[in-house]
């Protein structure tokens, strides 16, 4: 295997699977928070806009994954 | 040094594939020249004309400020409002939260612009040709240069080790970290140490990845995609810069109540 192709297939699995943890994160984190609007709507405000912080926590990761991946095709 | 000849010569092939028609990506900002042997670099350019943007807009609005306000005046007047009540809300006094409110507003405002100037129409098509012919966008948005998110990081950092060390004391506050009082706790405080400077790291990638990865998905949609589709990725994009903004604002307001709260078991 040529590096090359060793460089697309890293990058392929950097982003696939480093994304999987981020993807369950936000969904349980979204799923929690509508749990929560729905025993408590009045409180939708503070929750969704905690929710998009925990959101972008956890996006982060993803985020990063995507970095490494970018880094080992094009560095 | 091997490592940024080997991303400017991957930018420069990026740059030769544009002209094919491929996508222009390039990891390290692009350095258009030097200025007394300080090398220039295209996000460079664009960090100063956000900082020229927000003096220009505090000048303008501080020295015309008026009893009865202008709507210009207005919207900055409730924005820091919010904020400063929010961070009274957090750091629990007002004192407090009036001396780092500057900072942090600083930051938001700098990062929010920088994020926005990606949109503006210009930033990365206007182009530069240097002397050995390569082509290069003149600007670039700055959060996607991780110099600039370093830098702001670094900035962020030192202000929190200060805030703590003044309020709570040299000693008190190092007793946080280096502790010999059991096994535990110097367990503890070399977690503690490790975990101050991860920050270094996950605050500049955070703001970092998050920024090139909206431009990247950008620049692919409209390699593909060129008509409608990039809009509502381009407002997500929007509201991505702001949460980033906001994201780092309040994790460095989080990260200096922790500071200058004094450590446990110390009476």
């Amino acid at each position: 295997m040529d590096i090359e192709s060793a460089k697309l297939i890293g990058m392929a699995i950097a982003a696939g699977v480093g994304v999987l943890g981020p993807a369950i994160g936000v969904g349980l984190i979204g799923g929690r928070a509508m749990d929560a609007i729905g025993r408590n709507p009045e409180a939708s405000d503070k929750i969704v806009s905690n929710m998009i912080l925990a959101i972008a926590f956890a996006e982060a990761l993803g985020i990063l994954a995507l970095v490494v991946s970018f880094i080992i095709k094009f560095v | 040094m091997a490592v940024e000849s080997h991303a400017v010569e991957a930018a420069g092939q990026a740059a030769e594939a544009a002209h094919g028609g491929g996508i222009h990506i390039a990891l390290a900002a692009e350095k258009l020249g030097t200025f007394l042997g300080i090398p220039i670099t295209n996000s460079l350019i664009t960090a100063w004309l956000t900082m020229a943007v927000l003096i220009i807009v505090g000048l303008v609005i501080g020295r015309g400020a008026k009893l009865v306000p202008t709507r210009l005046q207005l919207l900055f007047e409730s924005m820091f409002e919010y904020v400063y009540d929010f961070m009274t809300q957090i750091l629990e006094s007002r004192e407090e939260a009036r001396k780092y409110f500057p900072l942090l507003m600083t930051l938001f405002l700098f990062i929010f612009i920088a994020n926005m100037s990606h949109f503006i129409p210009g930033v990365g098509s206007i182009t530069y040709t240097d002397a050995a012919g390569h082509i290069y966008p003149l600007l670039r948005a700055p959060n996607t240069d991780l110099n600039v998110t370093l830098a702001l990081t670094i900035i962020t950092v030192i202000v929190i080790e200060l805030a703590g060390v003044f309020t709570v004391g040299l000693w008190r506050y190092a007793g946080k970290f280096i502790n010999f009082s059991s096994p535990v706790n110097f367990l503890v405080g070399l977690i503690e140490l490790i975990s101050e400077a991860a920050r270094l790291v996950s605050f500049s990638f955070r703001l970092f990845g998050n920024i090139f990865a909206g431009e990247v998905l950008i620049a692919v949609v409209v390699f593909f995609v060129p008509y409608i589709l990039p809009v509502p990725l381009m407002a997500f994009e929007v509201f991505v810069g702001f949460v980033q903004a906001a994201v780092f604002t309040m994790l460095a307001l989080f990260f200096i109540k922790l500071a200058i709260t004094p450590p446990h078991g110390a009476h």
